[in-house]
């Protein structure tokens, strides 16, 4: 963002005319930041519109439930709906398979009245707990042009074919190998595509990293080699115009570890899975049969800003 | 300009007084922060302050974390543009982004060596007036440790060798730490020394009673010089950071 002319005063005339037109799945946001969609229309309200361009989001699983597939399917999906490229890993030996799991957008709702019928709960929502005390209008708003920037997703319909067969998407399996530096690399070639520059944006990238972790391989400074992957991968996520998404299990981590990779995240998400047939919290929140987890916002990101 | 509005956070650090020259010359700042509070709009105040148009102070950042523009936006919110700073040698920013050892045959110690020799030669070269008011920012410490592959002993020794510039040349350190991963360790030596060199602690914290609007954390500002504790309430904002008592926001 620095101009090479000198300055005489502190002020100076804001050359840039309009906001640069961006590609599909893009939307601008305050302090130059531009968002893409988590995809998962509340998840992203939630987060001031979306996940920022350059930015690193780390997701705390559960250990004793798999909720966190559900934000990466999510995830995943928005951007192949959208034209944007991928890059999936996962410690699976064909991470391939898990592209077939990725839900299809759910069918528009053409009328306008937002009742909570339960057979039109398809995808996954976020029952957001004070979500019934918003009028219906806010909510309305925004249905316009909504699909170029965020769907809905309907977890019983898988995605059709030929979003998943495209040359956008490139998977990575970390089983069976050594070191991260396969990863690094992968993750390099695929980043170049998008350099950031100040033009507008013709595409941008998505990264999906699922289950980052290593217990199996127990060699002494894999804790601190793993770390330095998150760091750089970062640094290459902030200078390109893509996004990363991390999941990893909390629970395999030493506390100390833990923490340093929570404080390396922009923004940063724990699920939680919700017991069954827990009397306390069926009074506490409303359609609580309904849900099926926690989802906790314990970071949201701050590019080029000190506040929320 | 002008009417400066000090706050709280100022006047605990001396900053509300005159400000040349700079009083936290020839001391050490430790800021601590957490994950759910987040210390970096301290850091960005210093910055602030130190850059002030009536003193004649030259920063120089010492950045792991985020990149120039991100400062750059942010300091603009604040009143104070960096990138004019920087080209009239007020300001000097190491981009240590892509720093890892060990790598390319720099090692750990090395890598920090050169940063410390790159540091020391910045200020040497500096008109002699000038020694007296310079600060180094360093955001943040845990990132020069996962740089440095882990080798905390190393980081410590390039915090000692920093602390001598602060009796040479009378400059004043700034550093920028997380408290909460040191203290799930079992001996959290790096930590404890760097609370020890501190002169001056700054720590962020969330409230007791967890999140709220209207303040965003406390702080607690131990400035062992003047044998002072302070407490007080924070909100961050766009271009200033309102800190008041408990009880009045």
């Amino acid at each position: 963002m620095a101009a090479a002319k000198t300055r005489t005063s502190t002020f100076s005339r804001n050359l840039s005319t309009a906001a640069p037109s961006h590609g599909p799945g893009l939307k601008c946001g305050p302090n130059g930041t531009v968002f893409l969609s988590s995809g998962i229309p509340d998840l992203d309200k939630i987060l001031g519109g979306g996940f920022p361009l350059g930015s690193l989001v780390m997701v705390m699983e559960d250990a004793e439930a798999p909720h966190h597939m559900l934000l990466l399917r999510n995830f995943m999906a928005q951007g192949l709906v959208l034209g944007q490229h991928l890059l999936y890993s996962s410690p699976a030996r064909d991470p391939r398979g898990f592209l077939g799991t990725l839900p299809s957008p759910a069918a528009s709702k053409d009328d306008k009245s937002r009742e909570r019928d339960p057979d039109q709960e398809k995808g996954l929502r976020i029952a957001w707990q004070y979500k019934k005390y918003f009028g219906e209008n806010q909510l309305d708003g925004q249905r316009d042009g909504k699909h170029e920037y965020s769907n809905e997703f309907d977890l019983r319909k898988p995605l059709e074919r030929h979003f998943i067969n495209g040359p956008r998407i490139d998977c990575v399996s970390i089983q069976d190998c050594p070191d991260l530096s396969t990863l690094r690399d992968r993750c390099a070639t695929f980043l170049s595509q998008f350099p950031r520059n100040d033009g507008s944006i013709s595409c941008a990238g998505r990264i999906a990293i699922q289950s980052f972790c290593a217990p199996q391989r127990a060699y002494s400074n894999m804790e601190w080699d793993m770390l330095s992957f998150i760091r750089s991968l970062k640094s290459m996520v902030r200078s390109s115009n893509s996004v990363a998404i991390i999941t990893f299990p909390p629970s395999l981590l030493s506390p100390s570890f833990c923490k340093r990779w929570q404080h390396m995240a922009d923004t940063l998400l724990s699920v939680k899975a919700i017991q069954d047939e827990d009397k306390e919290l069926a009074q506490l929140l409303t359609g609580y049969q309904d849900m099926v987890g926690f989802l906790n916002v314990h970071k949201v990101a701050r590019i080029n800003t000190q506040v929320y | 300009m002008n009417q400066r509005s000090s706050n709280l956070l100022d006047e605990a650090l001396g900053l509300d007084q005159v400000i040349e020259p700079w009083p936290l010359r020839g001391q050490v700042v430790a800021i601590e922060d957490q994950v759910e509070t987040s210390g970096s709009f301290v850091l960005h105040h210093l910055l602030k302050r130190s850059l002030s148009p009536n003193s004649s102070n030259v920063t120089i950042f010492i950045a792991f974390s985020q990149p120039f523009s991100h400062y750059d936006r942010i300091l603009r919110k604040l009143g104070c543009n960096l990138v004019s700073q920087r080209d009239n040698s007020r300001f000097f920013f190491f981009d240590m982004l892509k720093l890892q050892c060990p790598d390319e045959g720099i090692t750990p110690e090395g890598g920090l060596i050169a940063l410390y020799g790159k540091i020391h030669k910045t200020i040497s070269a500096l008109p002699e007036i000038s020694w007296k008011n310079v600060s180094i920012i360093i955001d943040d410490l845990s990132l020069m440790e996962v740089a440095a592959n882990g080798s905390s002993d190393y980081v410590l020794d390039f915090l000692h060798y920093c602390r001598t510039l602060t009796s040479e040349f009378d400059c004043s350190l700034i550093t920028l730490n997380h408290e909460d991963i040191y203290s799930s360790e079992d001996r959290p030596t790096f930590f404890i020394q760097m609370e020890y060199l501190a002169d001056i602690l700054i720590k962020a914290e969330p409230l007791a009673t967890g999140l709220a609007t209207d303040v965003h954390g406390q702080l607690t500002v131990s400035n062992k010089g003047r044998n002072k504790v302070s407490n007080f309430h924070f909100k961050v904002k766009e271009n200033v950071v309102e800190c008041f008592y408990p009880g009045r926001s």
